[in-house]
């Protein structure tokens, strides 16, 4: 077989089951559960730009238009009638009252004939001004329960926050990247905004969340997510 | 210009007694060059002094202002306080050091009541203030020094009384981007000191009119300051190393030298041995110590050691206490340093000028000839070598030419001068294009370069209320609040490192978590480390480590003495062949006769090159197809540098990819370039299904260009400097970074953002601009593609030719370039799925 047959057989998305629940992860860095028709998307930090150019380092102001219109794509693919977006959806406070008017509008045509939860987050801990949609510390689904902080032994739970990313090295190599983190109980989901930055998995910060011999870091690749397991993990 | 003596009554007329006295006391006259200078700048003329080392420059670019100071009436009681008299500006912080030492010797044995100071980053700031209140007459500083002091408050004061600056090492500052922002620097001090004369001192140079025309304001373009040149002393010994082993066919170790090195040292008083990389300075050190029978003090000296054993190898250098040093590009500039009698450069001396100065590092008095060894480390360097030494007897040197301003460096000094107080937009864009590297700065770009200042200068204004400065009503730009100042002044200067990691030796392998203390070895590229697994082996500070791991900003690594290094070492400064030298080598290879001067085994294989396939005429390029093993290989030899080839390399691969040849990947030299293929690019090419003409057209630094860079990590790495100068995203600061979750915002991030949205936002632009003469080398393969245009010889093979031996050598041992990263991706997942179905 030659390697590009190879390729196309290959799936750009990965399956996983967290508790028993199946879910698609996708390479934008979504994640679809079928059964529900719910896409989940984690830390879009809008308007970040925005608010580090309060402080005088002006980023580039499209950052929310990029992360609306990465967005706007995967909706359009999985057509979702729900969807939880899980804390951190704006960088501050502060963010959804800055929006330009032309991203709002943008914004609420996405959101417009589903179903939407905002999660709170540390980065947003009250509603965002002026949008619609649900606001909820939690929402629990079936087996699954999604916040934004994850927390210590908690069977089911789907949350974001810690932004995980991977690294691994190849023939001398070190190639990084955001990813799903997942030990079969435990999903932590990647940044989705097209600012964030990731934390390693192999981090502190991670410690005690997951099974280490049953973790694998999906990571996201240019269109193709790549399950990778733990022992090929470095940290940093 | 000679050497004719000086009428006693010309050095009367311009020397104070006591400076006459002080020269005849030493049983010295003044040099003609040190007179000429001192009645030119009295004239008010700037002056371009050009010397060899050892002739005295320093004293002679210090002469016009210690005879105005020592003529200068004390100050009455109750007259204002005196500004700065004198400005000198170095490269190097230890070399303004080592100015303030060799100028204050004089100045007390004439007695002259003159205040020096140096002001460098390590000048506490209580020291600071101080000078600030109380300016010494001779303040010796560095670029970056001076851009803080004229963005203060109280710069126009300061500077009120300058008289002279004088700019040390000229040929070296102005060829980066400190340079630019030095000339920046420069045409503001013209303005705030109209009367100021600029004196600057240089090595030898192949274009002195291009030093001329920087150090004087641009505002009638072309003009230029004063020359003054002394003629080079006695000519250098120079030879080429003659050993009886062979030179080796690739590599850049030079092994095989290192008994005949190690003689030679015996022989001399003190050597010093030059390299080109980091790498090969470890190497070579160990090397040295591994038939060190005698026990020579053998030293190693690296600008990623650690301060105190550089300085304490520089301390053991002054008192003549050491045989050897071992040093890279650190000890590169005119510092005096004892007793060296022998000057060994090992590698190829990349560019005759750089080989001029480390020669002129040896021995330092004028009239005494300075000895030299080059030590080849492969057969293309043989050739380089003897290309250089014959360059050097014909005194034929290049320095890279002075680039166009780059639009960050502006950015900063903007940013700047906003901080010092109002300026007028117009008057200062006159003031801008009076300095050299931006004399052709259109008002437009300008204009974008002060809003990007302001607000970020994009296209979609969202920021205007949180703008850094603000023109106000009287028409004047004002910084918007004191703490944009602050700002500024964390974030000065345009040296952007790669991100280092400190080396630290703990004793216990394995945990980390215990890991305390151990001794500081120095800092290496993050990124090398990172390729690095636990128990890995590497060289560095002259000793085997084994590598243990990262945590934060620190890599532990235990002592593996008596082990082989296992990773080949990191590389850290790499010097592109030069033009000159290039054009020198293909001249070689093409003519049989010159070949005389090269070891037989070279020659030979010269000879053996040409019954089996050919050698290139000096204008023509050489192209090469073989088979090897199950693959295809194309050679091609421009000679234009390892950065040009590797650009070379990713186009010609897109191109080969499109005609069908299915190329895996390619490897490039300072020499040649060979692609690798399941195609049969010979058959393609006999057949006219792939004309050269067509593969080596220059169109491909159009669209195939564009398309490429849009992702490459090359102009991601780029971006991320023009950043950081620019002011739009924060220097780190070692040691203040915060440690996990990151608080700078991904420069990548930033790029896809901007590229995606704004693509010809000015940063990008001045990315652009950064990437084609930098990293890609684009103009160099521009004029090598038009070269060879209709000149493309091509050779169909059985097998692999001589000539291409030290390419296809490379292979494997360099990582393969280009975005292989999806693929080493796929590949881990692979290994994850064969684990899976388990499979072998």
């Amino acid at each position: 077989m030659n390697v590009m047959s190879r390729i196309d057989v290959v799936p750009r998305t990965a399956e996983i089951t967290v508790a028993g629940e199946c879910a698609v992860c996708d390479p934008s860095g979504a994640l679809f559960l079928p059964a529900d028709g719910l896409l989940v998307v984690s830390d879009l930090h809008l308007e970040k730009g925005s608010s580090y150019a309060r402080r005088g380092s002006f980023l580039p102001p499209y950052d929310t238009l990029a992360t609306l219109h990465r967005l706007g794509a995967v909706i359009a693919h999985y057509r979702p009638s729900m969807v939880v977006s899980l804390g951190d959806s704006f960088h501050d406070g502060g963010g959804a009252g800055r929006m330009p008017e032309a991203f709002r509008e943008h914004l609420l045509g996405l959101m417009s004939g589903r179903e939407w939860f905002w999660v709170a987050g540390n980065h947003d801990p009250a509603p965002p001004e002026g949008l619609p949609g649900r606001w909820i510390d939690e929402l629990a689904l079936g087996s699954l329960v999604f916040r934004h902080e994850p927390t210590s032994g908690v069977e089911g739970e789907i949350a974001g926050h810690l932004h995980p990313g991977a690294r691994i090295v190849r023939r001398g190599r070190s190639v990084r990247r955001a990813c799903f983190a997942c030990d079969g109980s435990r999903l932590i989901m990647p940044a989705f905004g097209s600012l964030t930055g990731a934390l390693n998995v192999l981090d502190r910060a991670f410690a005690g969340l997951f099974l280490h011999e049953a973790l694998t870091a999906y990571m996201m690749g240019k269109d193709r997510v790549y399950p990778i397991s733990a022992d090929l993990l470095r940290p940093a | 210009m000679n050497e004719e003596t000086n009428t006693s009554g010309e050095i009367s007329a311009l020397l104070p007694a006591s400076f006459q006295a002080w020269f005849a006391a030493r049983g010295w006259t003044p040099r003609p060059h040190q007179i000429d200078l001192l009645t030119r700048t009295r004239e008010g003329r700037s002056v371009l002094l050009i010397a060899p080392t050892g002739a005295g420059k320093t004293l002679a670019g210090f002469l016009p202002s210690l005879t105005d100071l020592a003529g200068r009436k004390r100050p009455k009681p109750g007259e204002r306080r005196r500004g700065v008299h004198t400005l000198y500006i170095s490269p190097l912080k230890a070399l303004a050091v080592d100015i303030q030492r060799n100028l204050s010797q004089p100045v007390g044995e004439m007695g002259l009541d003159i205040r020096i100071e140096t002001r460098t980053g390590d000048t506490p700031s209580h020291k600071r203030q101080r000078q600030k209140h109380l300016p010494p007459d001779i303040l010796l500083t560095t670029p970056e020094q001076l851009a803080l002091l004229i963005a203060s408050p109280d710069a126009e004061r300061f500077f009120a009384d300058l008289k002279y600056i004088v700019l040390d090492e000229l040929h070296s500052l102005v060829t980066s981007k400190r340079g630019q922002l030095l000339a920046l620097g420069l045409a503001r001090l013209r303005r705030l000191a109209p009367e100021t004369t600029s004196i600057g001192l240089s090595a030898t140079v192949a274009e002195p009119e291009a030093l001329r025309r920087w150090l004087v304001a641009q505002d009638r373009p072309g003009t230029m300051a004063d020359v003054v040149t002394v003629a080079g002393g006695a000519k250098p010994e120079i030879t080429i190393l003659e050993t009886d082993e062979r030179v080796p066919w690739s590599g850049h170790s030079a092994r095989y030298a290192i008994p005949a090195v190690y003689e030679a040292i015996k022989r001399h008083r003190m050597t010093l041995l030059f390299v080109n990389t980091r790498s090969q300075a470890e190497l070579l050190f160990r090397e040295l110590w591994h038939i060190n029978e005698e026990n020579l003090a053998i030293a190693l000296h690296h600008g990623s050691l650690d301060v105190g054993q550089r300085r304490r190898v520089e301390k053991a250098m002054e008192t003549n206490s050491l045989s050897a040093i071992v040093a890279t590009s650190t000890l590169d500039l005119g510092i005096d340093w004892g007793d060296v009698d022998l000057v060994v450069h090992v590698g190829a001396p990349k560019g005759a000028s750089r080989l001029a100065q480390r020669i002129g590092r040896s021995n330092h008095r004028m009239d005494e000839p300075s000895r030299a060894i080059l030590v080849p480390a492969n057969r293309f360097e043989v050739m380089e070598c003897r290309a250089a030494l014959e360059a050097n007897y014909l005194g034929a040197q290049d320095t890279p030419p002075l680039g166009e301003g780059a639009l960050d460096v502006l950015a900063q000094h903007i940013w700047g001068r906003a901080c010092a107080g109002p300026f007028d937009e117009d008057e200062f864009y006159a003031e801008v294009v009076s300095a050299e590297p931006y004399a052709g700065l259109d008002r437009a770009t300008f204009g974008r370069v002060v809003e990007f200042v302001a607000t970020g200068g994009y296209a979609l204004k969202t920021y205007e209320r949180y703008a850094r400065i603000r023109r106000t009503k009287d028409g004047l730009w004002r910084i918007s609040h004191p703490s944009v100042a602050q700002q500024y002044r964390l974030n000065v200067g345009t040296i952007i490192e790669a991100p280092m990691l400190a080396v630290r030796l703990v004793r216990r392998r394995g945990s980390l978590g215990s890991s305390r203390g151990g001794k500081m070895l120095g800092q290496v590229e993050k990124y090398f480390l990172e390729s690095l697994a636990p128990g890995d082996t590497f060289l560095f500070s002259g000793r085997v480590l084994r590598f243990e791991g990262i945590r934060e900003n620190e890599c532990f690594v235990t002592s593996a003495a008596g082990q082989d290094a296992m990773v080949p070492s990191y590389e850290g400064g790499k010097f592109p062949l030069s033009t000159y030298l290039a054009k020198e080598v293909r001249g070689m290879l093409a003519d049989p006769a010159r070949w005389r001067a090269l070891p037989e085994p070279v020659a030979d294989w010269l000879r053996i090159q040409q019954e089996k396939s050919i050698l290139p005429q000096e204008k023509d390029l050489l192209v090469e197809t073989f088979p090897q093993a199950d693959r295809f290989y194309m050679v091609a030899y421009p000679f234009e540098g390892r950065l040009a080839h590797q650009t070379l390399g990713m186009l010609l691969t897109r191109r080969l990819e499109r005609a069908g040849a299915r190329p895996l990947g390619f490897v490039a030299t300072d020499y040649s370039l060979a692609i690798w293929s399941l195609g049969d690019m010979g058959g393609m090419i006999r057949r006219g299904e792939l004309p050269l003409s067509r593969l080596f057209d220059e169109d491909m630094l159009g669209d195939d260009l564009e398309t490429w860079l849009a992702d490459s990590w090359l102009l991601k790495r780029t971006f991320r400097s023009c950043a950081v100068i620019s002011g739009l995203i924060e220097k780190r600061h070692p040691g203040r970074e915060k440690t996990g979750r990151q608080v700078t915002v991904s420069a990548d991030l930033i790029y896809d953002v901007l590229r995606g949205h704004e693509p010809d936002h000015i940063l990008l632009q001045a990315t652009w601009r950064d990437a084609a003469t930098g990293l890609l080398d684009i103009a160099r393969l521009g004029e090598m593609l038009s070269r060879t245009r209709g000149r493309i010889v091509h050779k169909d093979l059985e097998q692999i030719s001589p000539l291409a031996v030290p390419v296809m050598l490379e292979i494997g041992k360099e990582p393969v370039a280009g975005s292989a990263n999806e693929s080493l991706l796929g590949e881990a997942a692979e290994t994850l799925i064969e684990e899976a179905m388990g499979s072998a």
